[in-house]
């Protein structure tokens, strides 16, 4: 009797510790990560990755957007970019290289408290326009910096 | 594929400012190897970040983001000792995240 007691107590933790597991986000890695905008990511160009990615090419240039990159990189696989938006309910930024491959780089969505602000690295196979397009209060606005590179940092 | 992941971070007047460095060879898939033949793409696709339960940062990534990836960004409404859980996937369907704990004082 008392044995029979021991084994309902430990598969009714073991069942309740995966309970707790789930709903504490652990086992549901896809409801985090959304999923990846193929046709916008794979798009050859600037228009096609806008539309599909925010469903217009309709941007505004803004200064209150301001992006930091640098004149002249000498290597191109890495390019230090950083986006800063002073605009209200930024939501979204993204990061476009014209003449690249594939000009969207990266699209970051804000969470409620996220300042618009953005730091990373990226690749530019030869000197281009680089974009950053920022999604606020359901608007699209925009800015660009021309970018020389050196030594490409894309193809073999 | 543990701790490719590497997090600092720190609060200032409640606003936190989070570096990511991840470990990862973000393969276009447009490169050639010396005997011509294209490596095949591997980059990181997905990126997010959590904070209390709120995603503040869900970032998609593409081949051209550079190798071993930086992003910096920062969010308001946190404190020191506050959980930070950072994960990525990428197209092969290889995953990673690591928490950290936002630390009292700023790590030199």
């Amino acid at each position: 009797m008392d044995h029979k007691r021991r084994i309902l107590l430990k598969s009714t933790l073991a069942a309740s510790a995966t309970t707790m597991a789930i709903s504490a986000g652990l086992l549901t890695p896809k409801a985090v990560l959304a999923a990846w905008n193929t046709t916008a990511f794979n798009a050859k160009d600037v228009d096609t990755a806008l539309t599909s990615a925010y469903g217009s090419t309709d941007t505004t240039d803004s200064d209150k957007i301001k992006l930091k990159a640098p004149d002249v990189a000498e290597n191109g696989a890495s390019v230090t970019i950083t986006v800063d938006s002073t605009l209200d309910k930024t939501e979204a930024i993204s990061i476009l290289v014209k003449n690249n491959a594939q000009p969207l780089t990266a699209s970051f969505k804000l969470g409620a408290n996220t300042e618009g602000f953005i730091t990373t690295n990226i690749k530019m196979g030869k000197s281009s326009d680089v974009i950053a397009v920022v999604k606020a209060n359901g608007k699209l606005y925009s800015t660009k910096q021309q970018v020389k590179v050196t030594i490409g940092g894309c193809g073999g | 594929m543990a701790n490719s992941i590497q997090v600092r971070s720190s609060v200032k007047k409640g606003v936190a400012t989070i570096k990511c460095l991840i470990s990862h060879p973000m393969e276009t898939g447009m490169r050639k190897d010396k005997k011509g033949n294209l490596i095949p793409a591997k980059f990181i696709q997905n990126l997010a970040c959590e904070h209390a339960g709120n995603v503040v940062l869900d970032a998609e990534l593409n081949g051209s983001v550079s190798t071993n990836p930086y992003i910096k960004f920062k969010f308001s409404g946190a404190k020191n000792g506050d959980t930070i859980k950072v994960s990525w996937v990428d197209n092969k369907g290889d995953k990673d995240s690591v928490e950290v704990e936002i630390p009292t004082k700023r790590r030199k």
